[in-house]
């Protein structure tokens, strides 16, 4: 409850939060929009009361608070007119340099000349899209997408085009096959969004192979790929893929990371290393949207750097995050009903988990907030309203504990609406098998739909199962 | 007279959102009015807040389980405090669609045909078995909805038999109970009842028309864009007249007071009305349909929260007697 009390007189024609007034004036792009059902229920999700697996955020509560003091005074003692002041828009040599050290650390080199440093990763897909698409233009993306980057896309009226994933990443023979089908129309897509390591919400990481697949279509092809790789050192189990840069060597690859996963999301701070003619692009359109990124943070970051083994921090955050995604899956194969299937991320935040089709996970989130959790609907990661039956569930933004209480709470949501879908369909499959025509079928009235659609539909919309994956 | 008025918005529900707006809105008026406003997001320390904060009345722009359905209210008379809109009775039979449609029914108001079931008639009773016999009474398409939700969430159309058990599981998501309901072909209109000198009026109908043809997309239809609405509707003067004094009608025999929102349909076959809920809280957005027909009848935003705040529910009290 919050309780402000104005005082009581106020201009007569105060009438700003009538919007009617200025309808007319807003563009075409602002009216797409996402389902208003789904954020009014997201907007529940943020209450104290709730324990939210919805959110992407990494825990930043273990950063000392005696380093960050420390950081924050050298920066104000050594750096102080130049941390106050505007930056050059690429952003400041120095912090390019420990970007150059972040990227040799997953086997990428990159000359600092072919940087740009971004307030946060989201800015590069704001970027990309900024100088890349016209209204109607064909973006690919993988099925499900990156939630955050749907209005992005959307605001630049893209036409989404999702290709469906597996366990290995996004599937190159649907990938091959859509390419070929927009070529016969005459439509040629901009670009290919992927997210290859630990990928937000589906929690699976693209294969070696496919990594090669997808640089070698992209060479073939003329199409730029905008890797976004937030998540790649956050790896728990397994060896290190190369980043699809490292492959294609800076030919087709715009590559996008962040320090929000590493250090902190709240210096928002990102970079894009890209082919050099769409880096200056790029660079222009920095500067029509915030000129530079913030130089107290790159300070910061940059001293930070200075300070010591920043892998050590990062080390421990992969402790932290590992305890928690075992504590998930464990909950999960606990608490989940057999009908339910989960990816098995080897890093990143997240897990993508599938209910049997009759669940939409929108209603169910209605449902799993009366007994205070929350999660986020799969439809968020399409454009084209599949999804309705996953969630993503995220593990790294809140304690051991609360992923158990949380996973417990929503298994026991989800096993009671399977166990009242089976007491309506189970009593009629009987029913209807004793007596066969129980009544005449109307002309309106299709068969039932058949069982190769589901399975189909199945297919669209499930990785495989992977609950016991090794 | 300048009141101390406490605005009761946002809440728990999933109108939070929606109610959020109305509140801030009527907040907005009820400061032009002169009035004090104390703006209070409704939690579990609202007794202790209207306590500290004494109002004169409770503004209530709460939508949705809890704020319409008599809760605040049976708090706020419990506290010995005027507020506005509804008393307790009309808003627990308006905000149960289930038991409104009985009223309806047995009044002889038409609604469209229905049944309704909670969770233990499946559970307990076998009610699962009746389906066929109550698909075929329907006739499809068949709505599924949550008893109690004031938005379109849970409410889904089911084509087929196939669709029913789904569309129940997510209904059952919002409510222990839930109605099948036949769905009506046709006009979809509103029409917003106040309570003028003379009595309940009825306000010029708004006419929702979806832009697209996907109609079985419940939530896609009432998000901005997708729906346009029309008003004064343009529909003949006998049916319009006819659609006003159902909705006065059922107004009275739900026991609404102040302001209300009673939604019907107008049926393409046969050009039969008929009326499918009232909501005792009807949104005060900007898009919302309320103050739409209240402008259409030359009853500005401000006047219309002035008639509200005049019609409030007496405090209960002993000093008041």
């Amino acid at each position: 409850v919050t309780i402000d009390e104005s005082p009581g007189s106020r201009p007569p024609r105060s009438t700003a939060r009538d919007i009617e007034r200025y309808a007319a004036l807003f563009a075409e792009r602002t009216k797409v929009m996402k389902s208003s059902a789904m954020r009014d229920l997201m907007a529940l999700t943020e209450r104290d009361d709730v324990i939210s697996l919805a959110g992407g955020l990494p825990d930043t509560s273990t950063f000392p608070a005696d380093s960050y003091a420390a950081l924050m005074g050298k920066v104000a003692a050594e750096y102080c007119a130049r941390a106050l002041q505007y930056g050059p828009t690429e952003g400041f040599a120095p912090l390019k340099r420990c970007i150059q050290r972040v990227m040799e650390a997953e086997g990428t080199s990159i000359d600092t000349d072919d940087l740009l440093v971004t307030t946060g990763g989201q800015q590069v897909i704001d970027l990309v899209c900024k100088v890349l698409l016209d209204p109607g233009d064909v973006v690919v993306a993988e099925a499900p997408t990156y939630p955050g980057a749907v209005p992005t896309f959307c605001a630049y009226q893209a036409d989404v085009v999702q290709i469906t994933m597996d366990r290995d990443g996004m599937r190159m023979d649907e990938l091959a096959d859509t390419l070929a089908q927009l070529e016969r129309d005459g439509r040629r897509p901009k670009f290919i969004y992927t997210v290859p390591n630990f990928h937000n919400p589906a929690g699976v990481t693209m294969s070696l192979e496919r990594r090669h697949e997808l640089v070698r279509i992209a060479h073939d092809r003329e199409l730029l790929i905008l890797e976004d790789n937030p998540y790649g050192l956050l790896r728990y189990d397994g060896a290190p893929l190369p980043t699809l840069r490292s492959i294609d060597r800076g030919e087709y690859v715009i590559y996008a990371s962040t320090f929000s996963k590493i250090l902190s999301p709240g210096v928002r701070l990102g970079w894009t290393a890209a082919p050099r003619p769409v880096l200056q692009k790029m660079m222009i359109g920095k500067q029509s949207s915030d000129l530079c990124s913030s130089s107290i943070a790159q300070f910061f970051v940059t001293a930070y750097f200075e300070e010591g083994p920043w892998e050590d921090y990062v080390r421990s955050l992969i402790e932290i995050y590992r305890r928690r995604r075992d504590v998930m899956l464990d909950s999960l194969a606990e608490q989940f009903p057999r009908e339910a299937e989960w990816t098995h991320p080897e890093g990143g935040l997240f897990i993508w988990a599938t209910l049997p089709d009759y669940i939409d996970t929108t209603d169910l989130l209605a449902r799993a907030l009366r007994e205070n959790v929350a999660f986020v609907p799969g439809r968020a990661a399409f454009v084209d309203g599949r999804g309705g039956s996953s969630m993503r569930l995220n593990f790294s933004g809140v304690g051991e504990d609360d992923i158990r209480e949380g996973i417990r709470r929503i298994g026991e949501v989800v096993r009671e609406q399977v166990g009242l879908y089976g007491t309506l369909t189970g009593v009629r499959a009987v029913s209807t098998a004793a007596a066969p025509p129980a009544r005449q079928p109307a002309a309106s009235d299709p068969a039932p739909a058949p069982r190769e659609d589901a399975a189909a539909l199945a297919q669209i919309l499930r990785l495989p199962a992977n609950r016991r994956a090794s | 007279v300048s009141l101390r008025v406490a605005v009761l918005k946002g809440g728990r529900s999933f109108e939070r959102q929606v109610s959020l707006k109305s509140g801030a809105r009527a907040e907005d008026a009820l400061r032009r009015l002169g009035h004090e406003v104390i703006s209070i997001d409704v939690g579990a320390d609202l007794v202790t807040h209207l306590t500290d904060a004494a109002p004169d009345v409770a503004f209530i722009a709460l939508h949705g389980p809890e704020g319409e359905d008599g809760t605040v209210q049976e708090l706020l008379e419990a506290m010995g405090i005027a507020y506005t809109g509804s008393g307790v009775s009309a808003c627990i039979r308006a905000s149960d669609k289930v038991l409104a449609k009985h009223a309806m029914r047995d009044r002889g108001v038409p609604t469209p045909d229905f049944f309704a079931f909670n969770e233990t008639a499946f559970k307990v009773l076998g009610a699962a078995q009746a389906l066929p016999a109550i698909e075929e009474r329907l006739d499809f398409p068949i709505v599924v909805k949550p008893a109690g939700q004031g938005s379109a969430l849970g409410i889904k159309f089911a084509r087929t038999a196939a669709d029913v058990p789904a569309a129940l599981v997510a209904a059952f998501s919002y409510d222990r109970k839930v109605l099948l309901e036949r769905h009506i072909v046709g006009r979809d209109l509103a029409v917003s009842v106040v309570d003028d000198d003379g009595g309940p009026r009825a306000l010029p109908i708004v006419e929702a028309v979806p832009k697209e043809e996907d109609f079985y997309d419940f939530e896609a239809r009432y998000e901005i864009g997708r729906t346009s609405f029309v008003c004064p509707a343009d529909i003949e003067p006998t049916v319009a007249d006819r659609a006003a004094s159902l909705a006065v009608e059922v107004y009275e025999l739900l026991g609404c007071s102040a302001f209300a929102r009673v939604d019907l349909m107008l049926e393409h076959d046969t050009g039969e009305l008929y009326v499918l809920e009232a909501n005792a809280i009807p949104g005060l957005t900007e898009t919302s349909l309320l103050p739409q027909a209240a402008e259409a009848a030359g009853i500005g935003f401000d006047e219309l929260v002035a008639r509200i705040l005049a019609a409030s529910q007496p405090a209960i009290s002993s000093e008041v007697g």
